[in-house]
């Protein structure tokens, strides 16, 4: 590149493409209006109520049990998409299968199957009539309409989140390591435990990030199965609609504030974690 | 020489059995790994279809018979109509903006273009009901001028906009910058106009990653629940999308109409998983990040 003479300051770096000021502000506009405008109005209402209105909705038992919920639950199922999550990535890049595309094409399933259509499938197989519901029952489980539907709902919806960030890394992986690691006396396992996993573990964190966060939000998946009972089954999202529908728009303003907020140190956590691993390995 | 050539010499009859676990450990985690995703992700898909076949094909082509089915159908067909092509148009113009050009804050823009995924589905229905509710920043302009944002169709698409906003951008915005901007700076110099070096060189660059992006937007704008259950106000026959009478269908106990509506939704997210795949395996180096498989 050469440099161009220096004419003015710019707020952009000069280049004979054009068509910069129609898109960016087509972009900013677009982004405005619809994004952040909205978002904006959230804040403003929620910031109406102050710092101690915020607090007394999340003190509120009922919201406080259903944020536990939401946040709880998803915690764990974000825990369990993320080992099954690297089990079928590793499976799927390093293992050859019939039917192995197949598989990996079915584990975006929960990004295009609408989640309302998701919600009352899983309703109807964990149901304790239901095809999986009968048997976990017979075992004294009963998972629909309790927090363990929640859980199932939640794994579901997060699993390709899990899967996804990790695949293109394990893919990555220069085989003549594990070759130096064996050749050197490695076991397998030790191999894979001292050698493999350890640039894998920020994917594998990112994953879980996003697949917690995923679950916090999820409502239409969840709502069919979860059965709804207030401080037992009942999530952070349902709560909103409800308080929505009482026209209680401060309340259901408040929650959402919450959960945006928590989301949001979810999303600051991510970035740190690839930084560091950007630093530590080289790569995100 | 000829003897290293030799069968016993192929180096590829174990090639790797030192960096990869042995054939019975491979066969149990390709076993659990598949047995896994058949519990957990195959069956629901299975369970929609035969839930509305339960009762005979008959039962299943008579939820079809009623009005408010149609409504929704048509409903769901105008908002996707409305909202993919919007996306593709401001993916397009943020792309184009953000690979082609330096400026400072760039990376801020993506995140805020990002945002929308990580709102949950029901707080990006929320904000639309602050601002437009009776009680809302501009509800009160709104009732004065007799126009009808939520309840009704503008509502609806704008809660659909906002859920796929990021889908065309953040994959055309990698896949823009990985192709530089060359080619359109050679038309350019070649006496070619802005318009038409983008019409014919950067979308032929980008089309299966436009198509791939339009293929996912179109399937969460038609499957979107969460949203657009909070702006729609459920009024049957009007403002149901296909996810919404799916529910009430549900909650009615009216469960074969309500699977075979599902159905068609469960159909459109089978088209797109293998349309989807059928990119990735053919066009992997023509879209963002050359998605292999």
């Amino acid at each position: 590149m050469v440099e161009t003479p220096r004419r003015k300051r710019t707020f952009r770096r000069p280049s004979v493409i054009p068509g910069f000021g129609i898109s960016f502000g087509y972009t900013l506009t677009c982004l405005g209006l619809i994004v952040l405008l909205p978002l904006a109005g959230l804040v403003a209402k929620a910031s109406g109520l102050g710092l101690s209105g915020i607090w007394g909705v999340a003190t509120d038992p009922r919201v406080a049990s259903a944020l536990r919920i939401s946040f709880g639950v998803s915690a764990l199922a974000a825990l369990v998409a993320s080992v099954f999550g690297f089990l079928v990535a590793w499976v799927l890049t390093r293992y050859r299968f019939p039917g192995r595309k197949l598989v990996d094409a079915a584990v975006d399933l929960p990004f295009a199957l609408p989640t309302a259509v998701a919600g009352i499938a899983l309703a109807s197989l964990y149901a304790p009539d239901g095809l999986v519901g009968a048997p976990l029952a017979r075992l004294g489980i009963q998972a629909a309409y309790t927090p363990v539907g929640i859980f199932i709902a939640m794994v579901f919806i997060g699993l390709p989140f899990a899967v996804r960030t990790v695949q293109p890394l394990i893919a990555e992986i220069d085989k003549e390591i594990e070759e130096a690691s064996a050749t050197l006396g490695a076991t397998r396992i030790v191999t894979l435990t001292k050698v493999v996993l350890p640039p894998l573990i920020p994917a594998v964190l990112t994953g879980f990030a996003l697949a917690f966060a995923r679950g916090v939000g999820e409502y239409g998946s969840i709502i069919f199965i979860a059965g709804n009972l207030p401080y037992v089954s009942e999530i952070a999202p349902l709560l909103i609609v409800i308080k929505l529908s009482e026209f209680d728009y401060g309340g259901a303003a408040a929650i959402a504030t919450i959960m945006l907020g928590i989301s949001f140190l979810t999303l600051l956590a991510i970035n740190l974690i690839q930084t560091w691993s950007r630093r530590r390995f080289g790569y995100v | 020489m000829s003897e290293i050539f030799s069968p016993a010499y192929v180096p590829s009859a174990k090639p790797d059995s030192v960096a990869s676990e042995g054939a019975a450990t491979r066969a149990v985690l390709i076993g659990i790994a598949v047995a896994f995703l058949a519990l957990f992700l195959v069956l629901p898909l299975i369970a929609v279809f035969t839930q509305a076949l339960s009762h005979g094909l008959a039962a299943f082509l008579d939820a079809f018979r009623e009005p408010d089915v149609w409504s929704a159908i048509r409903l769901t067909l105008t908002v996707a109509a409305i909202a993919v092509p919007f996306n593709v148009v401001f993916g397009l113009a943020a792309s184009w903006a953000i690979a082609k050009f330096e400026f400072p804050g760039k990376s801020l823009l993506i995140t805020l273009i990002d945002l929308p995924f990580s709102v949950s589905p029901v707080v990006s229905g929320l904000i639309y009901v602050l601002l437009f509710g009776s009680q809302g920043l501009f509800g009160g302009f709104l009732l004065d001028h007799g126009i009808e944002v939520l309840f009704a169709l503008p509502g609806i698409v704008l809660a659909t906009v906002f859920v796929t906003f990021p889908f065309v951008a953040r994959e055309l915005i990698p896949l823009m910058q990985e192709q530089g901007t060359a080619e359109e700076e050679a038309a350019l110099t070649l006496g070619a106009s802005g318009l038409h070096a983008f019409r014919t060189v950067t979308l032929p660059n980008i089309r299966w990653g436009l198509l791939y992006s339009v293929l996912l937007c179109n399937a969460r704008a038609m499957g979107e629940f969460g949203a657009v259950s909070v702006v729609s106000g459920h009024i049957r026959g009007l403002t149901n999308t296909i996810p919404l009478h799916v529910e009430i269908l549900y909650n009615e106990y009216n469960f074969v109409a309500a699977f075979a509506v599902a159905s068609l939704l469960a159909a459109l997210a089978l088209i797109t998983l293998v349309l989807k795949s059928v990119l990735e395996w053919r066009f992997s180096g023509e879209l963002a990040g050359g998605r292999a498989h």
